[in-house]
């Protein structure tokens, strides 16, 4: 049954280990990838199946008791975050058969695409602070390669300011853990939730927890520590951008949510009260910033951090209906902000730039595009009924509930404000008649479809939005059911620790 | 011997954020390799100092006699360590590239604040093997 939660790491391991010996072969190792994320997929599938069964789903590695080997622990919002990751995976995977040339293949690609992978299902799954540090290393390392992987001047200098920053957030993080284990002895999260209670050095502790926020603040790009993000997110290929901004950012957020339900919760007056203020800031910063780009990958890299401050806000509140928020707001960002990349890059392919004054009229021209583009921006903006509605109205109440109203009417005016963004990306590219009849005369690829490797993609994303946004009731009752055992962590800990333990 | 360790570590840390806040990329490279360090000498404080005393039950004893040394944190440092290294060449490398390409390490030096453009050009790359070869025939 422990394999169960090895699968989702391991198999990536394994497909990367594949593309490595045929990368010289870009299409072998396109469908050895695919066959790679597939069956991941169906792992993580799975996982989720037995965890929603069994509540809990813990993994001793070595069979060694818990507080000393390391565990592995899966339980709703970590198996949820595992399937969406292997979703977007797959996803990228298919569209990586055309916006991905040769030359990044040979490079290493698909391997590298696939530690990335990997890592991040390490990081969700792990019970344990010192495993998380290491699959942070991991990602970053695989992330690095990625980033500076086309060579161009621009990802040399977006790539300096995200290994810079990245690089301060290790060591934050590292010397974290190490006041940590000084102060407890343990560096099991759940043996942390009872340890932490007993360690007498509060402001040492909550120092500590401080460095840990901005370690990961710095991965999830709050606010003041973003810059990093609209830096180096532009200068990618559109498949890694999605797979990206996606993905990294919410890494960050899930261990902020981890530590923060889970370890810190001695001085919640204090540590959630700067998270509030955090999540407010970089709503509001990140998307007043989006408004005033004219590219499309800067805007949306503008909006991936409006869009954290929701998650943040609803860990921040901390009642079950915030989190359960927050992890909605989580799933629906992940697949909307993925799939709003991937349409950047189809436009870049159909329409010949990725700035919105060089391209238009792609909703004559192109129409399946639109849609695409259409379902995912206008349920980034939380237009109803699709899942950023949802996500949106739950996060909102949640803040009514508690008296934050001025958060309540900041979310509120993030949202219309993201709206004015996604209106403008679609007046200015999809409505407005085609700038520059030059362009018009290299199209790559004619007739109303485009490249159908990156277009189904795209298709199938909108579609899940457009599913999910309608089915909402069993999503929203898993968030709540998975916001609650993130509250009342003592099933969880009797599940890692075992039952002898109180 | 704790307290000493605990003012070098603060003294080191205060060194390399000093050096990091230079604006100068090679001296952040310093002051990472620096911090690095000190984060690992924390962990190694942090992890209580014995001495003499191995984490090792003695011959006939059934249960290690306290106190004895904590063998956890070092084999943590030696994760790190190993960790801290990549990054540190895979930063060297990353400036080495930079410094070729713009001829700058200066972090306000407007060569590095390049934007991404989909039209920018790529770097040209070493000219491979064949290309050299055919270079050569055609000279001939």
């Amino acid at each position: 049954m422990n394999m169960l939660l090895v699968w989702p790491i391991l198999l990536p391991m394994l497909t990367a280990v594949a593309t490595v010996l045929c990368r010289a072969d870009a299409r072998r190792a396109h469908w050895m990838a695919l066959g790679g994320a597939t069956v991941h997929l169906g792992a993580a599938v799975v996982l989720l199946v037995v965890v929603i069964e069994q509540r809990f789903l813990v993994g001793r590695m070595g069979d060694w008791p818990a507080p000393f080997g390391i565990a592995l622990v899966a339980d709703y919002f970590s198996a949820v975050m595992v399937l969406i990751t292997a979703v977007i995976q797959t996803t990228v995977t298919v569209y990586s058969r055309q916006d991905i040339d040769a030359d990044m293949v040979r490079a290493g690609y698909y391997p590298f695409m696939q530690v990335l992978t990997g890592a991040v299902c390490g990081a969700f799954l792990t019970g344990d602070l010192f495993n998380l540090y290491v699959w942070f290393e991991v990602m970053l390392m695989a992330s690095f390669g990625l980033l500076v992987m086309g060579r161009r001047l621009s990802q040399l200098t977006g790539g300096i300011k995200y290994v810079t920053l990245n690089l301060i957030a290790t060591l934050l993080f590292l010397a974290a853990i190490g006041l940590l284990y000084g102060m407890t002895g343990t560096l099991n999260m759940a043996d942390l939730h009872g340890k932490v209670a007993l360690v007498e050095n509060s402001a040492l502790l909550t120092a500590t927890s401080m460095m840990l926020m901005v370690a990961f603040g710095i991965k999830a790009a709050l606010f003041p520590l973003f810059f990093w993000m609209p830096a180096a997110y532009p200068a990618l290929p559109a498949a890694v951008a999605a797979f990206f901004s996606g993905l990294l950012s919410k890494v960050g957020v899930y261990a902020l949510i981890r530590m923060f339900t889970l370890v810190f919760t001695n001085d919640i007056g204090f540590t959630h009260t700067v998270l509030l203020g955090v999540a407010g800031f970089t709503m509001l910063f990140g998307v007043l910033s989006a408004a005033a780009q004219m590219e499309m990958r800067r805007i949306l890299s503008f909006h991936i951090i409006s869009q954290i401050g929701y998650m943040v806000l609803g860990l921040a509140l901390l009642t079950p209906l915030a989190l359960a928020g927050a992890i909605i707001y989580m799933l629906h960002n992940i697949l909307a902000k993925a799939n709003l990349f991937l349409v950047s890059g189809l436009v870049r392919r159909v329409g010949g730039s990725y700035h919105l004054e060089r391209v238009g009229g792609l909703y004559h021209t192109h129409g399946l595009i639109s849609i695409g583009f259409l379902i995912s921006a206008f349920a980034l903006a939380g237009m109803p009924p699709l899942t950023g509605f949802w996500a949106k109205l739950l996060v909102i109440r949640a803040s009514l509930d508690s008296f934050q109203y001025a958060m309540a009417i900041l979310a509120a005016l993030v949202g219309l404000l993201t709206l004015f963004s996604m209106v403008k990306i679609w007046t200015e590219v999809f409505w407005k008649p085609s700038p520059a009849p030059v362009r018009e005369a290299v199209p790559q690829h004619p007739g109303a479809s485009g490249p159908l490797w990156m277009l189904v993609p795209v298709l199938v994303l909108a579609g899940l939005i457009l599913v999910l946004g309608l089915f909402m009731e069993p999503m929203i009752r898993f968030a709540e059911l998975a916001a609650w055992q993130l509250l009342e962590p003592a099933d969880y800990v009797k599940a890692v620790l075992g039952g002898d333990k109180p | 011997m704790e307290g000493v360790l605990a003012v070098l570590t603060g003294l080191i840390f205060a060194a390399s954020i000093y050096l990091m806040l230079s604006g100068v990329l090679v001296k952040f490279v310093f002051g990472f390799a620096l911090a690095s360090n000190a984060a690992n000498l924390l962990i190694f404080t942090a992890g209580r100092l014995e001495h003499h005393r191995p984490p090792l039950i003695p011959m006939g004893a059934t249960a290690l006699s306290e106190p004895a040394a904590n063998a956890l944190p070092q084999a943590m440092i030696l994760t790190a360590i190993v960790i801290g290294f990549a990054m540190l060449t895979f930063l060297l490398v990353l400036l080495y590239r930079t410094y070729a390409e713009t001829g700058t390490l200066d972090a306000d030096d407007p060569r590095l604040m390049e934007e991404a453009d989909d039209d920018d050009a790529q770097i040209a790359t070493l000219p491979s093997e064949e290309d050299k070869t055919a270079a050569e025939r055609q000279a001939a």
